[in-house]
């Protein structure tokens, strides 16, 4: 039996109006309006989940929660998720009612607020990448970089080269989409911290489609982009760069290198770490193959008085239109995430970006240089950019290392197997806090 | 409305990032060439130019949103604070299990408590919105399907009242795609899912309530229908505000189910994101779930990863912040509140569906579930009057026009969700617009084609934007 006593803060119907509804609907009760459904399949014992609680005790009840995780003062572990600093003005714009709760902008004439949004971002984006054209986002990097790879494929050309200095997150979840299509994904060796070239150039044939490399790629290292995409395009194959956007602002781009898609992780662009999400897929593609971008993309107009506005354009590559034969399945994306990255990016214009950059690089140097006098060697040799790879004797003085840190609000590099340690530093980080971290590890590595 | 670029000037400075206190390293790999072009502007000016895009953007709080197939519910403000609690914000996804058990046990609530809804055995949260969870499902069934060496199933069946997403889903899962008529009454048309299925059927794809609003009285026939042929059975959870807490996919015969949080759990949209997609599925294909389960061993909570996962479908977790949002709310309305909302959804639809079906004509006039669907078929014959002129025209009564010409299967679709968050206020009034709107179109043909009349910009040229596409702004060089 349904209704009777009140229902709580989100449903606004009184018993007395639940009535006189059901009356304008000729029923009697709430049961009524669910007739149709045979009485077999409904349940007849009440859900095993609590009871509903007011508002103060919920919020109590996920503080609690909050409260059991360690946030820690000092970070140094990226690896696909950076801590910077987020300017206070992007929640502000970000909480704002219409662009937390609007939905995908259907209706131009009441959206065009965020579908100009979405065309700043895609703005953005291009000048990023120096790439023509960029969709409004996907889910994160590792399926952008998925959905990348499903625009290269034909039927001649259906297998992905991935370098194996690309971060194994991505190749996941690259493998797990071309399951679905039954494609093939294989990895290219890395050598001394970057692609193997070599292998590389013997590995592209008349069956790849594309050749998937990261920029910087996970062990921190710079590639010779500009060199790889010569040998994959005389291989008559196509370059995803996979690039962390902060970079973008000091590093050749990927259309300088001549890639023909760049894709990357957003979060870093004014987006918390979360615990994984949501963060924000970025693609950027070459004139030639804007119309095998995947999801939304905003395009200029005008409307019946000349006025610019903007409209979701392109909308034959959907599946709402295209159905099975969409370029991708993807409806809603991480709109609210793409407005993150084009808040934060107009607050920190170029200057600010590029600044970001540099101190990123230099703390990074500076992290290095202080663990590599404690004790722990780098592990390359090869320009780099905000991350690098140290060896430590074994597992044990990884977890050493890391414990004594983490005794110290530290959250260390991230263990990569084989005594091997991923560092990250960020411009969050400072120099009294690098040399207190080297100064535990010289102490650890002494014991 | 000016761009963010076109209020630029460059030069200007701000002050946002820590001091620096190292000395610079000379970059030693290759430099971008080209310039980098970002706005440059001062914060007031970014504040009043997002102000001003937020107040040409329609959200929940700004008037009723009867977009059907989207449950937009209004979002509850306690969920926008615990999600903004540092303790959540500031984990990194790759800390040690140990630090970070206060997020695992926000995901095992919250798997708990949806598995309880769904009846499911066993459930991931990485999908990140409703499609994506489509996909991850598909994955599940094509890799049960391999593992008992059965790779000739490769077909999907899906109902013609779909949503767009299912086939796209399918075709990307590897799947051909095999149409499933509906019959006259907006149901599975038996006979012809008896036709199609076979040794080459993979499973079937069904939203039950469909997209026409109605529960599907034949589900159990349906599904094992589809059991009985060898294959499984996929619920798309686009719908299942009318019908939680009241009948459990599960019990209808159903295998694989995705959430939409973003809809069902009252997470906010953000004008197209972030959602997330969980996907539920019964024990037997627990073992091939993607990404890690949260799971309570010895006192503490753990990241387990199934045996023989089908991968990835995104980096670490999911959308985490929006569990957070999913959670908060499930614990405040409770075991009592979930059929509750249910009810009242399918109440406030069909309440709304009776304010207007004397002059609205419906395609299916019948008790509905959570949303019904207005055919304007004559109406466009006779008057020239579209779905997409009444549509328009509700934006002058300030309402967010209902979801156009979808389902396919219906001319002239208008599809109505009101949700359970509305009062009867709002339905009367919507009605009394819905009317009006209905009224003056008739009487002035010419006057509904150039709605809305009240806003900046009207009926924007489409062909025009997709012929010559204009899409990042030309800095003029």
């Amino acid at each position: 039996m349904l209704g009777g006593e009140a229902m709580g803060t989100y449903i606004p119907n009184t018993g007395k109006e639940q009535q006189e509804m059901l009356e304008a609907c000729g029923m009697r009760s709430l049961d009524d309006l669910y007739s149709g459904i045979p009485d077999d399949l409904k349940r007849r014992e009440p859900l095993d989940i609590p009871e509903g609680k007011p508002e103060a005790d919920v919020v109590r009840e996920m503080q609690r929660m909050a409260r059991k995780n360690r946030v820690y003062e000092t970070v140094f572990r990226g690896a696909g998720a950076y801590r910077h600093y987020i300017p206070a003005i992007v929640g502000e714009v970000t909480g704002k009612e219409e662009f937390r709760t609007a939905y995908t902008p259907y209706q131009a004439e009441i959206s065009q607020g965020v579908l100009q949004s979405i065309f700043e971002y895609q703005t953005d984006i291009c000048e990023l990448t120096g790439m023509a054209a960029s969709n409004a986002g996907v889910y994160d990097g590792a399926t952008a970089a998925a959905e990348a790879c499903e625009m290269c494929r034909d039927r001649k050309r259906s297998r992905v080269l991935v370098s194996g200095t690309v971060d194994p997150k991505i190749l996941s979840v690259v493998r797990t989409y071309a399951f679905g299509r039954d494609a093939d994904v294989v990895c290219v060796p890395e050598k001394d911290g970057t692609t193997d070239m070599e292998a590389l150039s013997g590995m592209l044939d008349a069956e790849t489609a594309c050749v998937l490399l990261q920029q910087p790629n996970y062990f921190g290292c710079a590639e010779d982009a500009e060199q790889i995409a010569e040998m994959v395009h005389a291989g008559g194959a196509k370059l995803i760069m996979s690039c962390n956007p902060i970079a973008l602002a000091v590093m050749k781009t990927p259309g300088e290198c001549g890639a023909d898609i760049a894709v990357g992780e957003g979060q870093p662009l004014g987006l918390p770490l979360n615990f994984g999400g949501p963060y924000l897929g970025f693609m950027a593609a070459d004139e030639k193959m804007v119309r095998k971008l995947p999801g939304r993309i905003v395009g200029e107009t005008t409307d019946l008085n000349g006025e610019r506005c903007f409209v979701l354009t392109m909308q034959a590559r959907e599946q709402h239109i295209r159905r099975e034969k969409a370029s991708s399945n993807i409806c809603s994306n991480e709109a609210l995430c793409a407005l993150t990255a084009t808040v934060y990016l107009a607050a920190m214009g170029t200057e600010g970006l590029r600044k970001t950059a540099q101190m990123c690089h230099d703390k990074a140097a500076y992290l290095r240089g202080a663990l590599e006098k404690a004790g722990l060697k780098p592990v390359y040799d090869r320009p780099f950019f905000h991350e690098f790879v140290v060896q430590a004797e074994d597992e044990e003085q990884v977890h050493a290392v890391l414990n004594a840190l983490d005794a110290e609000n530290i959250l260390g590099g991230l263990p990569l197997g084989g005594g091997r340690m991923l560092w990250c530093a960020t411009e969050m980080n400072t120099r009294e806090e690098m040399d207190r971290t080297a100064d535990i590890v010289r102490e650890v590595l002494k014991r | 409305m000016k761009l963010i670029f076109e209020r630029s000037a460059s030069g200007r400075h701000t002050d946002y990032l820590p001091s620096d206190d190292v000395p610079s390293a000379e970059m030693q790999f290759p430099l971008r060439e080209r310039a980098l072009r970002l706005p440059e502007v001062p914060e007031v000016e970014v504040d009043r130019h997002y102000t001003e895009l937020a107040h040409e953007t329609r959200g929940v709080n700004g008037g009723f949103y009867p977009l059907g197939s989207c449950t937009m519910k209004y979002n509850p403000a306690a969920a926008e604070r615990t999600a903004a609690l540092e303790g959540f914000t500031g984990v990194h996804p790759l800390q040690e299990d140990e630090s970070v058990q206060g997020c695992l046990e926000v995901m095992l609530r919250t798997e708990q408590m949806l598995r309880e809804i769904t009846g499911m055995d066993a459930m991931t949260l990485q999908p990140a919105a409703g499609a994506h969870g489509e996909f991850t499902g598909l994955l599940l069934i094509k890799a049960w399907h391999r593992s008992r060496g059965d790779a000739a199933r490769n077909k999907i069946l899906v109902p013609d009242s779909a949503h767009g997403t299912n086939p796209a889903s399918a075709a990307m899962a590897g799947f051909e795609v095999v149409n499933i008529p509906s019959d006259a009454d907006g149901y599975v048309d038996l006979k012809a899912l008896r036709e199609h299925v076979g040794a080459d059927t993979a499973g079937l794809m069904l939203t039950n309530p469909n997209t026409v609003g109605l529960f599907d009285p034949h589900i159990s026939e349906i599904t094992s229908i589809v059991h009985e042929a060898g294959g499984l059975n996929y619920y798309d959870g686009a719908n299942l505000n009318a019908i939680m807490g009241i009948v459990r996919p599960g019990d209808m015969g159903f295998d694989v189910v995705h959430l939409n949080l973003h809809k069902t759990f009252a997470t906010p949209h953000g004008g197209g994101g972030p959602g997330s997609g969980p996907v539920g599925c019964k024990a037997f294909l627990r073992d091939f779930l993607p990404g890690f389960r949260a799971e309570e061993q010895d006192g503490s909570v753990h990241r387990v990863h199934a045996a023989a996962r089908v991968g990835d479908v995104r980096s670490f977790g999911g959308n985490f912040s929006v569990v957070v949002k999913a959670l908060t709310y499930l614990l405040s309305i409770g075991r009592e509140g979930v059929p509750q909302t249910a009810a009242n959804a399918v109440l406030n639809a069909n309440y709304l569906m009776h304010r207007l079906k004397d002059v609205y004509p419906m395609a299916f006039d019948v008790t509905c579930m959570h949303e019904f669907v207005i055919t304007l078929e004559r109406m466009k014959e006779e008057t020239g009057v579209s779905a997409l002129d009444i549509a328009k025209g509700l934006i002058d009564y300030g309402m967010h026009p209902p979801t156009m010409y979808f389902p396919l299967i219906v001319h002239e679709a208008l599809m109505v969700e009101p949700t359970e968050t509305e009062t009867k206020q709002t339905l009367d009034a919507a009605a009394d617009a819905f009317r009006t709107v209905l009224e003056e179109a008739r009487a002035n043909p010419e006057e509904a084609h150039h709605r809305p009349l009240t806003t900046r910009i009207r009926r924007p040229d489409e062909v025009k934007a997709a012929r010559k596409p204009v899409i990042r702004y030309d800095f003029g060089d």
